[in-house]
């Protein structure tokens, strides 16, 4: 599950990391609220920034023409003004799609003078099975190219799950960074902060691009986290209730949370081609043979390894509310589960939304030779085949 | 022979009260497996299928048994928990069939297993099936959740991510009349026990293997690990077949391991990895069993 940037840093906060001062605001009047609050404090400059699931949004443009998701603002007036032009607009950045995403939160927050930039995150490392920091002196850019371009510019450490990222590790890396002097244990200490925050909220990710070494009005340093950015475990969830609220359903495809209240796991695509199968690795390798004879998968639709009557008639209405599909190809490996079960489910489903799309379907294993008997006797217009392959030929065929 | 289980193994359901566990355990002792105690901590003393006795704790079952292997169908927020239990026991095999196990809870008990004796097939797999010479491949050891019906002793080894992908496998094997030594599902977690690796090592040393099918899918990089190793160390014909060459980036595809992110773990650079260790690279999923023949 993804958050806001609002919310990765509210849980960032409560983890000791150093936050600039900010208010999230869901309406034109919290938004307002939030800025004459900025200002009042003391502060001569804010930042107003789109909260929507992508990045990009700084350089990302609104669908009335208005540049930036991301506005820097001197006065209360400008600020208001801004966010005004912001908020309820739909920005679309290079990861939104041409489609976009409604502005619905903003966060407001102090504007920061900026001296230098980095990059940190903490995530899984596969091979290793431990987490890992990740840091770099090209804060703000695209971290996937300094991987690849300069991968000497990445410093790594891993950390032991029992015990946590060590202080000498977060000073390694402040050293590797650049900062000097009393930097080294304030930077040390915020990422050690930040691996609490991965560890304790279960987290999946935590990126901070960029996290910001700023000069106050004194001309104090100190280093901060000015982008957050986490996803959350979802396997975690059952011991996070409090992230858990903060899950923003607005961001996420409606047919998909749709299925997921049937434990279906389904995402779209934008081919023509439904499939439903059970098994993740069958799935994907459905949608794979349909690609691999020219056609294109429409989504992928996993309804797990004992799939009920009422979970394949929930399946067909979502599939079918997608208005690209052209044929239905149904791949089951009935392993433990009864074949005629499923040819059942099949037949009351197609019945029950009356089905008028080409429908292939290939049954194997369990009971087979009575669910293929379901399936002819039925009266539904049905193409059958024997193999994956073949169904996969088939339903290109159709979908013509 | 075998990797990791013969017909003779002796093993547990932590478990094996609940209705998904039980129903398994069932299809085990249809099957001629010799599921030899059930483990739910405050149903000891109780039996399982009027036969099998049930225990408080994985310690007595095995003291009382002499079990050496055990499968996990408990939920999971308590599954890491059973697996750290089978290990304190002494196991030889850990299988943990449970699906949706935290990755923090799996890290820790992967650090565990570094000073462990026990191994762990899983999390969030269909288990192990060495298949027995009876009739439908009946006598044969079934952990977890697998038809036993499909497979058929046999001299290939399977290794997979996946569950039904697995048994498309199998099936063609034994439908082209041919069978396996053992079949591994070792799961679709981005924390595994087992790895391709590890499995295909114990395939190489075992004299009655005498070719492999090697299964992945998106998402890690265990398959390049597994197909360099092969192409230094691995003396046996071995066909593989990648899911999820037309997954988007960035998504997770049903299993919690199977997401491309950062340009890393796609299908291509795994069926690259396997055409340059010599790995035979079925296309699509109906040829995985052929492509092995060829080879064979």
């Amino acid at each position: 599950m993804n958050l806001h940037e609002y919310q990765a840093k509210e849980l960032m906060a409560r983890h000791g990391v150093q936050i600039p001062l900010g208010y999230p605001a869901t309406s034109v009047e919290e938004a307002k609220t939030a800025i004459e609050k900025l200002f009042n404090e003391g502060h001569k400059r804010v930042v107003i920034k789109s909260q929507i699931h992508a990045g990009g949004r700084g350089k990302g443009t609104f669908k009335d023409g208005f540049q930036g998701g991301v506005h820097l603002a001197d006065s209360i007036n400008d600020a208001t003004a801004k966010a005004e032009s912001m908020f309820g607009n739909i920005l679309v950045t290079k990861q939104t799609g041409e489609e976009g995403k409604q502005v619905n939160r903003l966060l407001i927050t102090s504007a920061e003078e900026i001296k230098s930039e980095y990059y940190v995150a903490v995530l899984l490392d596969r091979a290793k099975g431990r987490p890992i920091i990740m840091a770099s002196a090209e804060g703000g850019m695209n971290i996937e190219e300094v991987a690849k371009e300069s991968p000497e510019k990445i410093f790594k450490e891993t950390i032991d799950p029992d015990l946590g990222l060590q202080p000498y590790q977060g000073r390694k890396i402040a050293i590797a960074l650049g900062l000097r002097g009393r930097l080294i244990g304030q930077c040390g200490k915020l990422l050690q902060c930040l691996y609490e925050t991965w560890a304790e909220c279960d987290a999946s990710m935590v990126e901070v691009n960029p996290m910001a070494l700023i000069e106050n009005e004194e001309g104090a340093e100190s280093v901060v986290a000015l982008d957050a950015k986490m996803s959350i475990d979802s396997n975690a969830m059952f011991r996070h209730p409090d992230i858990q609220a903060m899950r923003d359903l607005s961001e996420e495809d409606p047919l998909e949370v749709e299925a997921g209240k049937f434990d279906l796991n389904y995402i779209k695509l934008d081919g023509n081609i439904a499939c439903l199968v059970n098994g993740a690795g069958l799935a994907m390798s459905t949608m794979d043979a349909i690609k691999h004879y020219g056609g294109e998968p429409a989504n992928f639709l996993d309804v797990g390894g004992g799939a009920s009557q009422e979970q394949v008639k929930a399946a067909f209405e979502i599939i079918l509310s997608d208005p690209a599909v052209k044929a239905i190809l149904i791949n089951i490996f009935g392993g433990i589960m009864n074949c005629n079960t499923i040819a059942e489910g099949v037949v009351a489903a197609a019945k029950e939304t009356d089905l008028k799309l080409p429908l292939i379907v290939r049954l194997e294993g369990n009971n087979v030779e009575a669910g293929r008997v379901t399936l002819a006797e039925s009266g539904i217009s049905l193409i059958t085949a024997s193999s994956l392959a073949e169904a996969a030929q088939k339903s290109v065929e159709a979908a013509k | 022979m075998s990797i990791l289980v013969t017909p003779e193994t002796k093993f547990i359901v932590q478990g094996i009260t609940g209705g998904f566990g039980g129903r398994h355990a069932q299809l085990s002792l249809d099957y001629g497996s010799k599921l030899v105690a059930g483990v739910t901590p405050g149903k000891g003393g109780q039996t399982f299928a009027d036969t099998v006795p049930i225990f408080d704790s994985v310690a007595e079952a095995v003291a009382e048994t002499g079990a050496t292997a055990s499968a996990i169908f408990v939920p999971p927020p308590f599954a890491a928990d059973a697996v750290l239990e089978g290990m304190a026991a002494d196991l030889e095999l850990v299988v943990a069939i449970t699906e949706g196990i935290p990755v923090r809870d799996m890290i820790s008990v992967k650090k565990a297993l570094e000073t462990s004796k026990t191994k762990l097939i899983g999390p969030n797999c269909p288990g192990i099936v060495t298949p027995g010479t009876g009739e439908n491949s009946q006598g044969g050891c079934r952990i977890g959740i697998s038809p036993g019906y499909i497979h058929k002793a046999g001299n290939i080894g399977v290794i997979s991510r996946s569950g039904t992908l697995t048994y498309e496998a199998v099936w063609q094997i034994t439908s082209a009349g041919y069978g396996q030594s053992t079949c591994v599902g070792i799961g679709g977690d981005p924390v595994p026990g087992m790895t391709h690796l590890d499995v295909l090592k114990l395939f190489n040393e075992d004299s009655d293997t005498k070719g492999i099918i090697m299964i992945g899918e998106i998402g890690g990089t265990a398959e390049e690990e597994a197909a360099a190793w092969a192409k230094e160390n691995c003396s046996k014909p071995i066909a593989g077949f990648i899911a999820g060459a037309t997954a988007p980036p960035g998504r997770r595809m049903g299993h919690a391991g199977a997401i491309v992110s950062g340009g890393k773990g796609t299908a291509e650079a795994k069926k690259a990895a396997f055409r340059e260790a010599g790995i035979g690279v079925a296309e699509t999923p109906s040829e995985m069993a052929d492509t092995l023949l060829k080879m064979m």
